[in-house]
């Protein structure tokens, strides 16, 4: 599978027609969806009808005719979009997301709906109302989450690129267990307008990529201030793919010291060799400290719980998505009895049908951290702990220029295995989490496979609003390794149907 | 034992901006239900809120006219609740950092100044609106008010006496008007008063279980429930029942307050700062700008017509409880200066027009030269008291300058003495006996002559002078005769 910057290229130099790349990608979707779930759904007639409008009226942007697969939680106007939850089944959104419109405006194509955990809420994809997606190197496994769809088909050559959200690990923690690359951008890099929220301090969108260049193409496209999202900051963008040519030889590496319990040998043993690849590289390395990475899981499903608890107050059958069948409009086929009748009744069996058991657990998690009484104790507490990572990353940050860290403490587990257990689900996250605390940018890159074959990945953080520097040091590597040329046995995915 | 009521009260005024407080939605009242919506006030997924500074602009106008202090900090949190009518399942306000705080106002009650603390003002965003039929088995919401911004003012419980709630709610409505923050209508919604009240004996300083009174609907609903529900706590108080801390319902027609909820039913509302909307630094030059520009404020405006134009605290009170009134007075006797006519005219005559038109003397079109023209016309005899009050009405009918319709019309007194001793030499020639009746010393006869010639001058006569002449032309005549 060509690259997106491969693709363009050479749709730009008339050596390829975007008609014959886009019925190329769809029937690859097609032939791999059944066995992986990558998406929630397809529509080959109204993509190839975008394409054919593109063609006709351009614009003829960077990505002009370039496919983009988008995930389930970004907005796309007139396309369903439901976050992988039934509570949203039918939401048609009127607007895009602004990552959505401004991918267009470069001429892309864009691909709904790639699956994921319902809200983002998960680190397998195992939680989509739509049914789980599977990891194509090993389709009993899961592809992390929750951007598992996005990352899965950018593995299997069912996306050329993608979008997806990252609020804890969403983007890198898929990105590693796929061995493709995933970039979280600093908090208010991109707009999240459009992007269905989970934790508003904590959500944003980010490409997830065959290769560093893509990731790098991608958010040039997709970052800058947005008027419709007061987070978004007034930063100026820098010519990304400039910045991935430059060298990284000299750039100091921080190696944090971190909780070694439960991270997986093959994954502490391809950390060790990258340290080394990169330091033959130049860049050099230095020790450092994150002392409150130790809490970052309680302090993130505390935070993250309760907005997300805010969040989906949204979702109640009033005015749009799933609602309780007894109580649809115009009166069901049964007539509702005066107890059912009442809006309180209407609110309970909607929200306790429409939303799966993990959104149940974190709308009550968040509920009871933002309670009277329990307020200053859990929420309160929460956000100065967040504070304090905020300062180590700082800290560290001035010490060097990236952090190097895993992504996940093991490759991909089955599925089923964790879905029983939520805090072994949440110890998935504990490497990514404490960079969406801190609001600072972090990029996953493929650098090994374990002794079964599954992909690892490694984690570069840097500084806020330094996605340059990640991008460099990340793009250093990956030349300097073929990780991220290896594709798993699409045959054995097939076949796995 | 004799008891001291305890009053608070909370006032949400609507403030008159052109779009919505986090999106551009219009704010017009009364549009087709739905019609002034988008994805940002309906809580669609996804989208955000962004503040409207025109909103906020307003709420530091009112924060340093209730010399307030201001925030160092703007920041918005998320007040959580479940209502069909709340579009996100929370409401952007403002909780532990409020806009403003710590302010106060003088108010004047039976004469005397009752100084009010503020304790706080806020921005937030109002809900949508239910609509009930009961033919049908569900409710439909209109979301047109939904995110119309408004603020928050809360007292102190400082106020004593239902008569003080009114006269505070009179004078914070004159001061949001002139201040040009909101149209302040009652009916519309626009400024709406929730009462807290609770009674304690006399001389005591802890405060009694608080009863919240809603459903006030005017002023003088703010009075009555306030006063209703002081006998009914002190009946209870006697009585040896306890007063439990709920918020009750006024009702108009029982006329009584309801029960509607307890404390125990009392939501908690998971305050939490919104993530939505990044705090930022208030800025304190532009607060002082804002101070600055000030304009004159009811109760400057009050001294200033009582001092310049002599009038009485009453009067000036009056005239200065609408910017456009003071104006009018103040136009008028620049054209007319005689302070006092001009004053009982606007206040009786156009006062009670408006009243009885509904309609707002904000908006009400008058102008100070008509008045002035009338008042000159009626000084030098030129109409009649009678025609000026007339003339008055369909000035304001058919928004003419009375002048003009004067000339028009040729309803001018008929001012030529020559021209009136005929008319009045025909009517004496007319009516002999009561020529002879008043010269027998009745006095209603001479009433009558003078209505008979009011009446052949087609009421175009001063009755005054028609008098006089007939007085003279009689006793000549009986001098005469004898």
């Amino acid at each position: 599978m060509l690259t997106a910057r491969e693709l363009r290229d050479q749709i730009a130099a008339g050596a390829l027609d975007p008609r014959v790349v886009l019925h190329e990608l769809l029937q690859r979707i097609s032939r791999i969806n059944p066995a992986v779930g990558a998406y929630v759904a397809v529509d080959p007639e109204r993509i190839t009808a975008q394409l054919e409008e593109r063609l006709r009226h351009g614009p003829r942007g960077p990505l002009f005719g370039v496919p983009i697969t988008i995930k389930d939680n970004l907005c796309v106007r007139g396309e369903e979009t439901a976050c992988g939850s039934r509570i949203l089944s039918g939401f048609r959104p009127p607007y895009h997301a602004t990552v959505v419109e401004r991918l267009l405006q470069a001429g892309a194509i864009v691909i709904p709906r790639a699956n994921m955990d319902e809200f983002a809420f998960g680190s397998s994809t195992e939680t989509s109302a739509f049914g789980p997606t599977r990891n194509p190197w090993d389709v009993t496994r899961v592809p992390g989450g929750s951007s598992g769809g996005s990352a899965a088909a950018v593995a299997a050559g069912a996306a050329v690129a993608a979008l997806g959200t990252d609020t804890g690990g969403s983007i890198r923690q898929p990105a590693a267990f796929c061995g493709v690359v995933g970039l979280k951008p600093t908090y208010g890099r991109v707009s999240r307008y459009g992007l269905i929220a989970f934790a508003s301090s904590l959500d944003q969108a980010g490409p997830i990529t065959q290769d560093v260049t893509d990731c790098a193409l991608l958010l040039s496209v997709i970052a800058g201030q947005d008027p419709r999202d007061s987070t978004s900051a007034p930063m100026p963008v820098p010519d990304y793919l400039a910045a991935v040519s430059q060298t990284a030889r000299g750039l100091r590496v921080g190696l944090p010291k971190l909780p070694a319990e439960g991270l997986d040998g093959d994954v502490r043993a391809a950390m060790d060799e990258a340290t080394r690849v990169l330091e033959r590289l130049g860049l050099t390395t230095v020790p450092v400290e994150l002392p409150h990475i130790h809490q970052a899981i309680e302090t993130y499903y505390i935070i993250a719980t309760a907005e997300a608890s805010s969040n989906l107050a949204r979702y109640d059958g009033v005015r749009y998505g799933w609602r309780a069948s007894e109580f649809a409009a115009g009166g069901g086929s049964v007539e509702p009895s005066s107890a059912q009748r009442g809006v309180l009744q209407m609110y309970l069996h909607t929200r306790a049908q429409g939303f799966g058991p993990e959104a149940l657990r974190r709308i009550l998690l968040g509920t009871y951290v933002l309670s009277r009484g329990y307020y200053d104790a859990y929420y309160l507490q929460g956000m100065k702990v967040r504070t304090l990572m905020k300062r180590d990353f700082d800290a560290a940050l001035s010490q060097c220029d990236v952090l190097l860290l895993p992504t996940a403490p093991t490759p991909a587990f089955r599925l089923g295995e964790k879905l029983d257990n939520p805090l072994q689900m949440y110890l998935s996250d504990i490497y990514t989490i404490s960079a969406n605390l801190a609001g600072v940018p972090a990029i996953s890159l493929p650098c090994g496979f374990s002794s079964a074959g599954l992909p690892i990945g490694m984690q570069l953080i840097a500084a806020p609003f330094q996605e340059a520097t990640l991008l460099r040091a990340a793009r250093a590597y990956e030349q300097a390794t073929d990780w991220h040329r290896r594709h798993p046995a699409i045959s054995s995915v097939e076949q796995a149907r | 034992m004799t008891y001291e009521p305890v009053i608070g009260l909370e006032v949400h005024v609507q403030l008159a901006t052109a779009s919505k407080l986090f999106c551009g939605c219009p704010t017009t009242f009364g549009a087709p239900p739905n019609s002034q919506t988008c994805p940002v006030c309906l809580g669609l997924p996804g989208v955000l809120p962004v503040l409207n500074q025109r909103a906020f602009e307003l709420g530091i106008r009112v924060a340093v006219a209730l010399e307030c202090r201001v925030a160092e900090t703007m920041k918005f949190d998320r007040k959580q609740y479940f209502y069909p009518d709340l579009p996100k399942g929370y409401q952007i306000s403002q909780y532990d950092r409020p806009l403003a705080h710590d302010g106060h106002l003088d108010v004047a009650v039976n004469g005397a100044m009752k100084p009010v603390r503020i304790h706080r003002a806020h921005l937030e965003e109002d809900a949508g609106k239910l609509l009930h039929d009961p033919n049908e088995p569900f409710s439909y919401v209109d979301f047109n008010r939904a995110g119309i911004p408004l603020l928050e003012i809360v007292t102190e419980p400082d106020l004593r006496l239902p008569e003080e709630a009114y006269a505070y709610l009179v004078e914070l409505k004159a001061i949001l008007r002139a201040l040009g923050v909101s149209n302040c209508n009652m009916e519309e919604g626009s400024l709406r008063c929730d009462a807290n009240i609770s009674l304690r004996p006399a001389g005591a300083s802890a405060l009694g279980p608080k009863v919240e009174i809603k459903n006030l609907n005017s002023f003088k609903a703010v009075k009555d429930a306030l006063g209703f529900e002081i006998e009914r706590q002190q009946r209870a108080i006697e009585g040896r029942q306890t007063i439990v801390q709920e918020t009750r319902l006024w009702n108009a027609r029982a006329p009584a307050t309801e029960p509607m909820r307890s404390k125990e039913e009392a939501s908690d509302y998971r305050y939490f700062p919104e993530p939505d909307l990044v705090p930022f630094r208030i800025d304190a030059p532009a607060v002082e700008a804002a101070r600055r520009a000030l304009p004159e404020l009811p109760a400057q405006h009050r001294q200033r017509l009582a001092e310049t134009y002599g009038l009485s605290a009453y009067d000036a009170g009056v005239l200065a409880q609408s910017r456009a009134l003071g104006a009018l007075f103040e136009q008028a006797v620049a054209q007319y200066p005689k302070p006092k006519p001009v004053a009982n005219w606007i206040m009786g005559d156009l006062l009670g027009y408006l009243n009885a038109h509904g309609q707002d003397p904000d908006t009400a079109a008058f102008q100070p030269a008509w008045l002035a023209h009338l008042l000159q016309a009626l000084d030098g005899g030129a109409i009649s008291g009678r025609t000026a009050k007339a003339l008055f009405v369909e000035s304001l009918e058919r928004q003419r300058d009375p002048q003009e319709l004067m000339q028009e019309r040729d309803v001018r007194q008929i001012v030529d003495a020559g021209e009136l001793e005929r008319l009045v030499d025909a009517v004496v020639a007319e009516h002999q006996k009561s020529v002879a009746d008043y010269q027998k010393g009745k006095a209603n006869a001479l009433m009558f002559l003078v209505g008979k010639c009011m009446e052949r001058a087609r009421g175009q006569a001063n009755p005054q002078q028609l008098r006089t002449i007939l007085e003279r032309k009689l006793t000549i005549s009986r001098e005469a005769a004898l």
